[in-house]
């Protein structure tokens, strides 16, 4: 699915990572580790397409993602840090708009998608009366509504009670088991019953030359 | 097109249910347009001179203020970037954006304007071709604005920073529309400066949502 070569990243003169290859196919997990400021984000924003500021190819199914942008987002899902809902929203309204802006006609599943992660009776109620937790829940609770194969998230277990995280890695091997791909990043010890690979950061830093 | 249709209705959702961001600029044109007549005294015919100006001016400014709310909460919590990635034609989505902050910041003032004319004792010949250019100039005053703040909501404080990328290129917007007035009150026609208006309109719905975009891309990397 998506193939990286030679990726080389540069912050402030520093380089974080550097001859970075792999590629991601059908029914794999990644995680993506090292050590805080190692550049876990900046890489998957740049796997996003959100960032453009780095050296090397990174092709979706041998095109270059910049050229094969709408075609790429379609297959994209992608949370990072930020939570990306709206405070004064209702999770059901938060999800409505993702829907919307995913194309996907899917208004009906709202609800089964908000109560498959615990928020049963919340979903009329201002984001900002939720907590930490539920507030993650509602913005993970659009990956059971999205239909993209490929899922990109940045430290999804934050402010996940133990359940929320074990039902989580569950569903992580699920989608990898149906042919989906996700790469993540989390400094937590993934146990999902699935293979792992794994990226190192740290061993892939070096100095600007 | 459905996507136009759930953006138009979550903005609108979202400003009813922060009213501030409504009120507050609408306060800001109120109360700026009453200082006038404090400040340059209360003679009738030396206001009516020059009331299109201030009515044009503080609308500006009311507009521009009014900005702040169309991308920082979503820059904020992070669904600017998920807007970014949505494989839905994302001029749309934004012209959408666009066209609801307009209707709850801009369509307001224009609302609210005559009032204020009238405080300020505009000739009541004068009305109609200053609500004609507030009609049209003030779509164009949020485009531009916007193009200012998708570059600016990066910036923790962009406040002052905004006003100088944008106002000077509100100086046509406030030439012609004042001009309008002034045609008006001398006797002639206005259609050709309201067409001219018309036509900045319409290059501005085609171009400041791409302009927008490739700032956004900006700011969010």
């Amino acid at each position: 699915m998506l193939s990286v070569k030679d990726l080389l990243c540069e912050r402030d003169e520093r380089v974080l990572f550097q001859n970075l290859s792999f590629s991601v196919v059908a029914g794999e997990i990644w995680q993506v580790e090292g050590s805080n400021g190692s550049g876990k984000t900046s890489l998957l924003r740049i796997l996003c397409g959100l960032n453009d500021e780095f050296d090397g190819r990174i092709e979706w199914y041998g095109q270059d993602i910049r050229k094969a942008r709408q075609d790429f987002n379609q297959s994209l899902f992608y949370l990072g840090h930020t939570p990306a809902i709206n405070k004064t929203l209702t999770p059901k309204e938060n999800l409505s708009w993702f829907c919307a802006s995913r194309g996907l006609q899917k208004q009906a599943e709202i609800k089964g998608a908000l109560n498959s992660f615990n928020l049963y009776g919340y979903d009329d109620m201002p984001c900002y009366q939720l907590s930490a937790g539920q507030q993650r829940r509602v913005s993970l609770a659009r990956m059971k509504l999205s239909d993209a194969p490929l899922w990109i998230v940045d430290e999804p277990f934050t402010a996940l009670d133990k359940q929320g995280v074990n039902e989580l890695e569950i569903f992580f091997a699920e989608h990898a088991a149906h042919g989906g791909a996700v790469i993540l990043t989390t400094h937590h010890r993934l146990e999902i019953g699935h293979a792992v690979k794994r990226i190192n950061l740290d061993k892939l830093a070096g100095l600007a030359g | 097109m459905t996507i136009i249709a759930a953006t138009v209705r979550r903005e609108l959702l979202i400003a009813f249910r922060s009213p501030g961001d409504i009120i507050n600029p609408l306060m800001f044109f109120i109360i700026a347009v009453t200082l006038f007549p404090l400040g340059v005294g209360a003679d009738t015919e030396f206001l009516s001179r020059i009331a299109s100006g201030i009515i044009w001016v503080t609308a500006l400014l009311a507009v521009m203020l009014s900005m702040d709310s169309l991308f920082r909460a979503d820059y904020e919590d992070g669904s600017l970037e998920q807007l970014l990635l949505s494989p839905q034609p994302l001029y749309f989505i934004i012209l959408a954006k666009l066209g609801s902050h307009w209707l709850v910041s801009g369509l307001p003032i224009v609302i609210l304007a005559p009032v204020l004319a009238s405080m300020l004792a505009l000739p009541s010949e004068a009305m109609l071709p200053l609500l004609a250019g507030l009609l049209i100039g003030t779509p164009i005053l949020t485009m531009i604005g916007a193009v200012g703040m998708a570059l600016t909501v990066g910036l923790s404080r962009s406040g002052l920073l905004l006003a100088v990328l944008v106002l000077p290129l509100y100086v046509p917007v406030l030439v012609f529309g004042t001009g309008t007035v002034s045609m008006a009150l001398g006797g002639l026609g206005i259609s050709g400066l309201l067409a001219l208006l018309g036509a900045m309109l319409v290059m501005a719905i085609c171009l400041a949502p791409l302009a927008i975009l490739a700032a956004l891309r900006i700011s969010v990397s």
